[in-house]
């Protein structure tokens, strides 16, 4: 075995384990941080693939930003477990069907008639002066440029709806408005007044 | 001396793992001794500021004075509250240095010293600096006290925010250098200028945001609520003694000197010399080197202290603005000024 | 026009430059530090430190146990006992205590004092390893006295001309 193999089988085994423990743990704040371990190993495995770039994405956005609001949320939930857990075992027959018409799917389709090095030839491994991120900007601005920005306004348009949804204007309500706070200066609110004394 | 060359480069072929090992430890073995020197340096130039003499008791000068307080730590008790969760109450501080010093990996020390010389460094720099927040947030959970988890979630909300405006002065650098690696950053800032020509002058608004950003990720004063001593007594790490405590202190200064070296890096020139470079080349300690890096990397640490010294803490609400309503928006307009400075080669991109 | 001219001005953090001169500034001038152990804050004449019991020159108590003191002393920090009179007819205590936890060094006892027995000293530098300890007798206070008459008499011939 050489040692990019191990490594290889090394984060799978990692992946999978985080994987497992994310599905099964009680505490969600668990999952979460399992899930964040899973983010890692993954990345490792992109980065034994020369995908770099996009295993530094993957850190940057999915552990960086996503999963921090993740568990921003998931701590400040009172969860109550024993409501959750109740029905199980009523709903365990369903549940099973769709896991395993699920597993069907996904084995047909990502399964290993799909894969293989006689199916899809591994890709030349390219020498060190070879920039990944430099490639996939050419190929996102010119062939995929009309994706690439459609997906830009799809996220715009999905920001703007968000905030549109959970804007509301209270009145009634009193606030602090921060801005207007920083504004003011010692000229806007104090008069020094220079006066005789008084006999 | 011949045959520790030969050494190095037999270590090179056969056991790289070993020679890569070596490289590490030179790396990190002086940013500790810088640490605990910055956390000297702190208290004796606050103290400076506030007309006192600061410690002065533990060696000449004090100068032994951060050997004194790691013994101290090392040797107190490691309380764990009850009902913590031991695991991630233990892992959390180990989160916080662990990325601070990883981001070294990819730091170029001089022209072509660099441990690995990485086409994506600035990326994965963002990346660390990202993963920091999470030592911050389990240190918070796992306490099992409301102080710390009151700590973390402001910690968190704040580093998310000034991670954005972090992030767009870093794209405003890589528009004006035209790539991630940071070894090419600084030499896309070389010209015969000098000091004039290094990026600090054509991304002035960005340069101060990336600092002020970078105060604000590592929760210095003023914009240090995650432990607002007054509020909620030390924060996210209230609950930790001894030699966990010790790392979480290591992580944060780390934590600085990474963003004052950053600094200097992509704003300051990083290793070259102030002066232009048909004046010095060559010339003893004038020309370009590694020292003008340290003395650039002390400048920028020597401003942490400096703003700790000066300013009371902001009040949360005004960080969140700053960092949404004031950063973001600036930052947006001077990358698009970069871009069009690029694209028309005006003067500094020529 | 004004609105445009303060975002410049708040944009450009004039206020905050300033107060960085400030501090900048501070950094060089000289240090009000007093190390301690070796340097020592210049102390009034006035200064009310332990307590001590005084004796007349020829060594015999000032204290006539009239209770001034403990009547005076607003922490009841002092508890005096007389004894039965000498056979030369003067009035001595037998139990002199003042407890120091009490005490808030305020000098009424001093000022209340008809002859000048019970005095505070200069010495500010002394500690107690047992509870106890901290409750001054007058064995202790007869002791302190002369020991440090030499620093009292300074002291209140250095005062002298202003009572």
């Amino acid at each position: 075995m050489t040692f990019e193999k191990f490594v290889f089988y090394l984060f799978a085994a990692i992946l999978v384990f985080a994987a497992t423990m994310v599905i099964t743990r009680r505490n969600p704040v668990h999952s979460a941080l399992f899930l964040v371990l899973a983010f890692f190993s993954s990345a490792g495995i992109w980065l034994l693939a020369e995908a770099e770039f996009l295993a530094i994405v993957l850190i940057l956005v999915y552990v960086g930003a996503v999963m921090v609001l993740f568990l921003f949320v998931v701590m400040m939930l009172d969860i109550d477990l024993a409501t959750l857990r109740a029905g199980f075992i009523k709903y365990m027959p369903v549940g099973l069907l769709v896991a395993l018409v699920m597993a069907i799917e996904m084995f047909m389709v990502v399964g290993p008639s799909n894969f293989g090095l006689d199916k899809v030839p591994a890709p030349a491994a390219q020498g060190p002066s070879y920039n990944n991120t430099e490639e996939l900007g050419n190929v996102l601005y010119t062939v995929y440029m009309y994706p690439f920005e459609i997906a830009a306004v799809i996220l715009l348009v999905g920001i703007i709806a968000a905030i549109g949804l959970t804007m509301r204007k209270r009145p009634e309500t009193k606030f602090q408005d921060p801005s207007v706070q920083v504004k003011v200066k010692k000229a806007d609110r104090l008069r020094v007044v220079k006066m005789d004394a008084e006999d | 001396m011949d045959s520790l060359i030969a050494l190095w480069e037999w270590l090179g072929t056969n056991l790289i793992v070993l020679q890569i090992l070596i490289k590490i430890v030179v790396i990190v073995a002086p940013l500790m001794l810088c640490v605990a020197y910055f956390t000297y340096a702190e208290r004796k130039l606050i103290g400076y500021m506030q007309v006192r003499i600061g410690p002065n008791r533990v060696g000449p000068k004090g100068w032994l004075q951060p050997i004194a307080d790691a013994v101290k730590l090392m040797f107190k008790e490691i309380v764990i509250p009850t009902k913590a969760n031991k695991t991630l109450f233990l892992i959390a501080p180990l989160l916080t240095l662990g990325p601070a010093l990883a981001a070294w990996a990819v730091f170029p020390f001089s022209d072509g010293l660099v441990l690995a010389d990485l086409n994506a460094g600035l990326l994965y720099i963002l990346a660390l600096t990202s993963v920091g927040v999470y030592g911050v947030i389990i240190a918070g959970w796992a306490s099992n006290s409301k102080y710390a988890f009151l700590g973390a979630m402001r910690s968190a909300a704040q580093i998310v925010a000034y991670e954005i405006a972090m992030g767009f002065a870093l794209v405003g650098v890589l528009v004006a250098a035209g790539s991630l690696n940071l070894g090419e950053i600084v030499r896309a800032q070389q010209s015969d200028a000098g000091i004039f020509g290094w990026f600090w002058l054509p991304l002035f608004p960005l340069f101060l945001i990336y600092f002020i950003s970078g105060v604000a990720e590592t929760n210095r004063a003023p914009f240090d609520v995650a432990e607002g001593e007054s509020e909620i007594v030390a924060g996210f790490h209230v609950e930790y003694s001894g030699m966990p405590f010790a790392v979480f202190f290591l992580g944060e200064y780390a934590n600085m000197i990474l963003i004052s070296a950053l600094t200097a890096l992509l704003f300051m020139g990083g290793w070259l010399s102030p002066l232009p470079a048909s004046w010095v080349d060559g010339v003893f300690l004038l020309g370009d080197g590694i020292h003008w890096l340290f003395l650039k990397t002390a400048f920028a640490g020597f401003f942490f202290l400096w703003f700790r010294a000066t300013f009371p803490r902001y009040r949360y609400d005004q960080i969140m603005r700053l960092g949404w309503k004031v950063f973001i928006p600036i930052t947006i307009v001077w990358i698009l000024v970069v871009g069009l400075m690029v694209v028309y080669k005006f003067a500094w991109f020529s | 026009m004004k609105m445009l001219s303060d975002y410049i001005k708040s944009l450009a953090m004039l206020e905050l430059l300033k107060g960085l001169r400030v501090t900048g500034s501070y950094m060089f001038k000289k240090k009000f530090t007093v190390q301690y152990p070796e340097e020592k804050a210049p102390i009034s004449p006035r200064f009310r430190g332990l307590h001590a019991l005084r004796r007349y020159e020829n060594g015999e108590e000032r204290c006539i146990a009239c209770k001034l003191c403990e009547a005076t002393c607003p922490a009841a920090a002092i508890t005096i006992e007389v004894s039965p009179p000498l056979p030369d007819g003067s009035r001595r205590t037998s139990r002199y205590d003042i407890d120091l936890f009490k005490c808030i060094f305020c000098g009424y006892c001093q000022e209340a004092c008809p002859v000048d027995a019970i005095v505070e000293t200069p010495i500010y530098e002394y500690h107690f390893e047992n509870r106890t300890d901290a409750v001054m007798t007058k064995e202790k206070l007869l002791e302190h006295g002369d020991k440090h008459e030499p620093a009292l008499a300074a002291c209140i011939q250095a005062d002298g001309k202003y009572r």
